[in-house]
């Protein structure tokens, strides 16, 4: 009943709409014809200057209060770098943007149609197209230079002392291992990978350097010391988003990658900070990988370097938990695989 | 001389042909279904184009209802939607990702590409060069039923039991190629490749028949450094998709060997539904490579038309040359050019090689400087104009205005240090709806308004056309402009919801109000829909050069038969840009001088080098006579 009503209502109101538009149109007709430069020609220069005054006092109401959310407090070392170059850039973007658009609207405005005004023939100025070609470009040149050395550094050779983190993306959790005592982590297969027996890294126990190894279900980090996260996915494309260290990386299936930063602040001092003690690190996936993509979080806790050695020494080690898996790997495989092989060939063998 | 003299030659011929064709009048199939006249073909890329604008606008709509009130109850969609509601009333997270996928490939491809470059570059390359139709009528007849059947097989995938594609529109295997990964990787994705392998057919034999024309068949007189900015635009957007358009092709193939025969292409170590696949040795990198080169030009395909409609529309209509002729047509080249080696910036956090990245950022920055030229020469056109306000020039303004703002935050995404934080953020989102989407949207609607009485013999309403621009510029800022600030926050691209997340468990409210303002954009665009629909019938009669323009198009009949000109077709003695020439008066000219007007009838108002360019052509033609 009511869904009729509703429709009534809009049938309506979309009659008396057109019997407007119909009225605007016999009216123009009897005045002969649709002039293209009367009063809506005064109209729209007007709008010009009030729209666009309009939208920036929007945004001059609206920046403050959304500047709280903006960039969440950085909290690795190249994340100030990048934050103020972010800032920076920003600026010189944003008076483009006004001095560009002021312009354009005001022009649009100024130079409206007026009887009898000829336009001016100016068509062509070299100085002018040289003027605006080097400007930008000059800009641009700086802009990149500062860029180009951030990204240097970011991207430059891990420092060999630093923490060694696995991070693996699935459909749709991450897992994270650690190296261990050895600070090394073990090789690992796809093909190893079984998540009924409980292997979900695929970890190759016959490496040595894999028997120290544990996972964590949270990951915890020192206080400015260099941490590198080693990336990769077993199924799809993800992406490790960490948008407090201002850290992005693909985790790819087949091709594993990395990202090293120092985290700068521990998790009580953000508490403390933002004043917000249910305040946590938080990692998110930022590549499609299928239904679950929204909610793939995982928590990252930052302690002081002492706490984190505490912590690191109490984990129990993978093989601790699972010690099934002690000195199974690829050989181990191998052997099975060719143990079915042989079983499947003499069935064939023997019903033919 | 010898070319030139054979280009008259043949084009007397063609109009022999056309008086022959006059006498017998086509059935109904041959010219409204399979025509071969450019004029028919693009009013059919108009169509559907339009038509899967609206769908592919409807679609934004119930995403951005489940991402500004995500509480709401949307059962009511169920008539529509079927089983993509749940049992609960909320929108499943796999057909919210199908709708994302399917708004982004059709606004992208079908209707951006297809439907701005479609209709415009066939409707006037022939009729701004002085030709009767494109070089191949046939291939251009099969480009659009080849797009119409892609469209239908894109349509039909929206019907599949498993869904559509839900990889989003860049498809990026290996969530693409496995079926168990997602649903819509099933025969969704089949459909998907089926209907991009078509559409990349209809793009190059569409593209084939604009170079091929532009360059043989302008009517004498009319040289490249005459050609109107349309034109130019149209050349190399078709030159940048002939080039790129065959590469995405290969990936696609690529990509269905490795789903339906067993290739490892893409695929490499995977361990998926509870097993680990045979493939090995295949780079996921490899498909984001072959998609971007042809991802990026894409970028450019759909922004040059609609750049060089509004050139045209801006000059017009401000009653003043274009600034800049030769700047605008040097820094089209520049995009076109740079286009293609810029492609790996969507790639700056792929693990991607660091120095690649490097040069790609050097590379991506080179591009803002001939972007930045085309900016100041449409304000300086505007400066010491005599602007009229037509609808076609209110969209064309708010092009250069959109343009702008989404092209500076070009600067901040291109700089890989940054990108790093905003890399998948809402602040991409912002930016490309913004500079490629509205932009190209903007010119697509410019260009209906400006062409509508040539197309249809109609003037649409034109204070419709203003309530729409207003409507349409102001929603378009306040959905996309809030967006930038939901991207520096953080929040992540194709995110169902943000709640599960404390970092993006803000801006609730503002997510609201993109949401209302997208579903008010998209409401105020029935405005347009009933003015195209009720002008095509009921319009004022157009006269013969409505916004007096100086291009050729606005010399043929009100209602061009095929062939266009019914008599000899004009040759061309100047630029398009002759507008409020100083002296015009003089000569019996207002404030405009079209293409066609030999140089001899206007003496007070030519400038020095067109004096002695008379004077030389008066010799020429004086020993052609002696001959």
């Amino acid at each position: 009943m009511s869904g009729l009503i509703i429709g009534l209502v809009a049938a309506l109101i979309l009659v008396i709409l057109f019997m407007l538009f119909r009225i605007q149109a016999l009216i123009t007709i009897a005045k002969g014809g649709d002039r293209p430069v009367g009063t809506s020609n005064k109209v729209n220069g007007a709008l010009m200057l009030i729209v666009p005054i309009v939208l920036l006092a929007l945004v001059a109401w609206y920046s403050p209060i959304a500047a709280r959310n903006f960039l969440p407090e950085a909290s690795s070392v190249h994340g100030v770098v990048t934050d103020n170059l972010f800032w920076v850039t920003i600026t010189v973007i944003s008076l483009m943007f006004l001095i560009t658009n002021a312009g354009l609207f005001w022009f649009a405005y100024k130079y409206q149609y007026k009887e009898g005004r000829q336009a001016s023939f100016f068509h062509d100025n070299t100085r002018l197209e040289v003027f605006w070609t080097i400007v930008p470009a000059v800009i641009m040149a700086l802009l990149v230079f500062f860029g180009w050395k951030a990204w240097s550094d970011i991207t430059s050779e891990p420092p060999k002392e630093a923490m060694v983190v696995e991070i693996m993306g699935k459909q749709f959790a991450w897992q994270v291992r650690y190296p261990g005592v050895d600070k090394q982590l073990g090789s690992y297969d796809f093909r190893l990978i079984d998540d009924v027996a409980g292997n979900e890294f695929g970890i190759d126990f016959e490496d040595k350097k894999a028997e120290d190894d544990f996972l964590a279900r949270e990951m915890y980090l020192p206080k400015g010391q260099p941490v590198l996260f080693k990336i990769r996915a077993r199924d799809v494309l993800h992406s490790v988003f960490a948008p407090h260290f201002r850290l992005k990386m693909d985790a790819v299936p087949g091709m594993p990658t990395q990202f090293h930063f120092v985290p700068t602040k521990t998790t009580e001092e953000m508490r403390s900070q933002l004043n917000n003690p249910q305040f946590d690190y938080e990692i998110a996936c930022t590549e499609v990988c299928g239904r679950g993509h929204f909610a793939m979080k995982f928590k990252i806790v930052v302690v002081e370097p002492e706490e984190y050695r505490k912590w690191y020494a109490e984990q129990p080690t993978f093989l601790e938990q699972n010690p099934q898996f002690k000195g199974k790997g690829l050989s181990d495989l191998r052997k099975k695989n060719l143990a079915k092989r042989n079983a499947e060939q003499m069935k064939e063998q023997a019903s033919l | 001389m010898a070319t030139e003299f054979n280009l008259t030659t043949h084009v007397e011929v063609d109009h022999q042909h056309d008086h022959d064709h006059e006498h017998h009048e086509e059935g109904f199939i041959r010219k409204y279904i399979f025509s071969e006249d450019h004029k028919m073909i693009a009013k059919q890329f108009l169509f559907t184009g339009l038509l899967w604008a609206f769908l592919g606008g409807a679609m934004s709509v119930i995403f951005r209802l489940q991402l500004g009130f995500p509480d709401l109850e949307l059962g009511f969609l169920k008539p529509i939607l079927g089983s993509w509601i749940d049992e609960t009333n909320k929108l499943d997270p796999n057909y919210y990702l199908a709708l994302v996928t399917m708004h982004g490939t059709i606004m992208v491809f079908f209707v951006l590409t297809a439907g701005l470059s479609g209709t415009f570059s066939n409707f006037l390359i022939p009729l701004q060069i002085g030709a009767r139709d494109m070089a191949s009528g046939f291939m251009n007849m099969l480009s659009f039923w080849f797009f119409f059947a892609a469209s239908l097989v894109m349509f039909a995938s929206l019907f599949l039991e498993t869904g559509p594609a839900m990889g989003g529109w860049v498809v990026y295997p290996p969530l693409s190629a496995l079926p168990e990964a997602v649903p819509g990787s099933g025969s969704g994705m089949t459909y998907w490749l089926i209907s991009m392998a078509l559409f990349i057919i209809s793009t190059l034999l569409g593209g084939i028949n604009y170079i091929t024309t532009v360059i043989n068949m302008r009517t004498k007189g009319m040289s490249f450094s005459r050609l109107p900015l349309t034109i130019w635009a149209f050349f190399l957007t078709a030159i940048i998709g002939l080039l790129s358009f065959p590469v995405l092709f290969a990936a696609a193939l690529l990509l269905i060997f490795d789903r339906s025969f067993g290739t490892s292409f893409y695929l490499s170590d995977i361990y998926i539904g509870g097993e680990a696949l045979h493939h090995q040795g295949g780079s996921a990198i490899l498909y984001q490579h072959l998609f971007w080169f042809l991802g990026h030009p894409e970028v450019y395909i759909v922004l040059l038309p609609a750049l060089g409609i509004t050139s045209e529309i801006i000059a017009t209509n401000s009653r003043k040359p274009i600034f800049g002729y030769r700047a605008m047509i040097g820094s089209m080249i520049g995009i076109a050019i740079l286009s293609f080696i810029v492609w790996a910036h969507h790639m700056f956090v792929t693990g991607m090689n660091p120095f690649l990245g490097s040069i790609f950022m050097f590379l991506t920055l080179i591009i803002a400087v001939p972007s930045a030229v085309k900016a100041f020469n449409y304000i300086t056109t505007l400066w010491r104009g005599n602007i009229i306000f037509t609808p076609a020039m209110l969209f064309s303004i708010g092009l250069v205005s959109v343009f702008i703002s989404g092209g500076v935050t070009g600067i901040v995404l291109g700089n890989n240090a940054l990108d790093i934080q905003l890399h998948d953020t809402y602040f991409v989102v912002a930016h490309f709806h913004i500079v490629m989407g509205s932009a190209s949207f903007f010119g697509f609607m410019a260009g209906v308004y400006h062409w509508f009485p040539k197309m249809f013999g109609r003037m649409m309403d034109a204070k419709l056309g203003y309530i729409h621009f207003w409507l349409t510029f102001i929603g378009i800022y306040l959905v996309f402009f809030p967006m930038h600030y939901i991207g520096i926050a953080g929040f992540p691209r194709r995110y169902y919801s943000f709640t599960s997340f404390q970092a993006f468990n803000t801006f609730a409210d503002l997510n609201m109000f993109i949401s209302v303002a997208a579903i008010l954009t998209f409401t105020a665009q029935a405005i347009f829909a009933f003015n195209f629909v009720w002008s095509i019938f009921r319009g004022r009669k157009a006269p013969l050069n409505p916004w007096n323009a100086n291009t050729l198009e606005w010399t043929t009949p009100r209602l061009p038969g095929h062939g266009n000109w019914p008599g000899k077709i004009p040759h061309v003695y100047r630029w398009a840009y002759d507008y409020s020439k100083p002296n015009a008066d003089k000569d019996g000219f207002t404030d405009f001088i079209p293409q066609h007007i030999p140089l001899s009838q206007t003496p007070h108002s030519n400038l020095e080098y067109e004096n002695e360019l008379m004077q030389k052509q008066n010799v020429t033609d004086d020993l052609k006579v002696n001959e």
